[in-house]
């Protein structure tokens, strides 16, 4: 059970994520809000795609399978976030963002924040496990999926 | 059957702009910039505007190409083309374009141009007032990756990491533009030089950018006139022909959020071998390059990755001496660009490059006879464009 975590990384007010009218990553969103990290993998040629898209790009069979995988992975990327592109932001400080690739699901790569100090040492190639940031009192909720040294 | 190649086959023949103005600060409204700098460019070539048979712009302009015809009254309209892509990414395909109309009949004088009064409408560096997103943005936006520094940085810092690039590399970028920016009295930033102890001391913006590795907002329009080659010497300046054009991107360089297989890149790792195998000459051949700067670390990847220079020797070879006119191995940005002259989205870059062939420009580069555009960086589609001199047709 990865761990999960009702107190929020950044300030509320940042855009909500929700599907597409189509419904094309709702499996992502659903899953995130169920503490469940889900990619998708082609069921007919096994090629892992993020984001998601209506076809696989590999073998071009239509709605790739959502597979649930586990939440670690290692640093590939990050930024130290310091000018407020946005009103929630203001006055918040600095804050760290990361780019993290998972190995054992096709090398795809996913954004989130790097949990503790904003002023900590990132280390390109460290490993992280993933932490679920739940919104359930926000109207629609939603749930993020945050990184921690592990 | 000819050859399927733009090289040497159009000509710029004029170019004109409105004053820049800092963000909001222009008096005229973004139609009129237009208007403006397609009749600066018209008296430049000595062209009378109703002979305008075509429009080509990028980034979704608002000017748009059959408002501009009626309100010039242009005889007739026949091209009218748009380059997908947002950013500057299509600075340089609106020229290819342009001419691609001119070169296969379906137009004899285009106006290839970008008007821009970001004042006017939204800023591309704030994106409150959104309460719900979809899409790419919805797996960055809420980890508070939103506006395009924030997005980009990522990208340059695997790229340092990955060849052991420093900080210096991006400062020389900034500070080559903003000295270039002191000889061009149409720069924003002319009188405002910049010095290595100001770069360090300004603010990070996003890490590894500090303030001066971020373009500016502006408001101004841009334009060039594009007619057949062989019309070129009928016109009063000195013919400045495309010897290549190319757009585009790698594989699956548009998989969101973050996931292109060449993620650490500019995007021209297709691009730029197009380029040059179109136009039938190498990186050696280069004398100047105008080099689309949203963001310095965007400069750097593009350099190396049209061949300039080599990722091992990025932190050596990009120091200011190298990079400013008329000294250096490789003067780049030379009005001043992105950074330091106007944020037109490129389109300033162009007309520069032209400055350069014909000889005119404020810091003028020995070797100029084939001048580089590059457009864009890391978004998809790219763009890239090379002018040159009668002399190396």
């Amino acid at each position: 059970m990865n761990p999960e975590s009702t107190t929020h990384y950044l300030p509320p007010g940042l855009p909500t994520p929700v599907s597409e009218p189509d419904g094309l990553s709702e499996p992502y969103w659903a899953g995130l809000r169920e503490g469940r990290l889900c990619v998708q993998r082609c069921a007919h040629c096994g090629t892992w795609q993020f984001g998601p898209e209506w076809l696989c790009h590999h073998c071009h069979a239509f709605d790739p399978a959502w597979q649930e995988v586990e939440p670690v992975g290692r640093i590939y990327s990050w930024e130290r976030v310091w000018h407020p592109a946005h009103e929630a932001l203001k006055g918040h400080g600095p804050y760290l963002a990361v780019l993290v690739e998972l190995p054992h699901a096709g090398h795809v790569r996913m954004v989130g924040n790097l949990l503790g100090d904003p002023m900590q040492d990132v280390v390109i190639g460290a490993e992280v496990t993933g932490v679920f940031e739940h919104h359930p009192q926000h109207n629609p909720p939603f749930s993020l999926l945050q990184w921690r040294y592990r | 059957m000819t050859s399927r190649s733009l090289r040497g086959r159009v000509a710029v023949v004029g170019i004109g702009e409105t004053d820049y103005y800092r963000h909001g600060q222009s008096p005229d409204p973004e139609f009129k910039l237009a208007l403006k700098a397609i009749l600066a460019a018209c008296r430049d070539a000595g062209l009378d505007p109703r002979e305008i048979d075509g429009f080509a712009s990028y980034s979704d302009d608002r000017s748009e190409a059959t408002r501009l015809a009626a309100a010039l009254g242009t005889h007739r309209l026949r091209s009218a083309t748009m380059q997908w892509g947002g950013g500057g990414g299509g600075c340089c395909a609106a020229v290819a374009n342009g001419a691609a109309a001119i070169a296969t009949g379906q137009a004899d004088c285009v106006v290839a141009f970008r008007s821009l009064a970001q004042g006017q409408y939204g800023r591309f560096g704030q994106t409150t007032g959104i309460d719900t997103i979809s899409g790419e943005k919805a797996y960055l936006m809420p980890y508070g990756v939103l506006s395009p520094p924030q997005r980009f940085a990522m990208r340059v810092r695997r790229f340092m990491h990955e060849h052991g690039i420093r900080q210096e590399a991006l400062r020389a970028i900034a500070m080559a533009s903003y000295h270039h920016a002191q000889a061009n009295p149409r720069a924003v930033m002319h009188g405002k030089p910049l010095d290595a102890a100001r770069y360090d001391a300004s603010r990070w913006i996003a890490e590894p950018f500090h303030l001066y590795d971020c373009c500016m907002e502006n408001d101004g329009a841009a334009a060039v006139i594009l007619v057949a080659a062989e019309r070129a010497k009928d016109f009063p300046n000195k013919p400045v022909y495309l010897l290549g054009a190319a757009s585009g991107s790698g594989f699956r360089a548009g998989a969101h959020p973050h996931n292109a297989p060449a993620y650490a890149s500019a995007n021209f790792g297709t691009v730029a071998p197009d380029l040059y195998r179109m136009a039938g000459i190498g990186p050696a051949d280069v004398g100047v390059v105008q080099s689309y700067e949203n963001f310095t670390g965007g400069v750097l990847m593009a350099l190396i990755e049209h061949g300039l220079l080599q990722p091992d020797e990025a932190n050596e070879f990009l120091t200011l001496d190298n990079l400013i006119a008329p000294s250096g191995r490789l003067p780049l940005n030379t009005s001043g660009g992105n950074l330091a002259e106007c944020y037109m989205h490129g389109f300033e870059l162009v007309l520069e490059a032209v400055r350069q062939v014909r000889g005119t420009s404020t810091s003028q580069a020995p070797r100029s006879d084939v001048a580089l555009v590059t457009g864009g960086p890391m978004v998809s589609p790219v763009s890239n464009l090379l002018l040159g001199s009668e002399t190396v047709l």
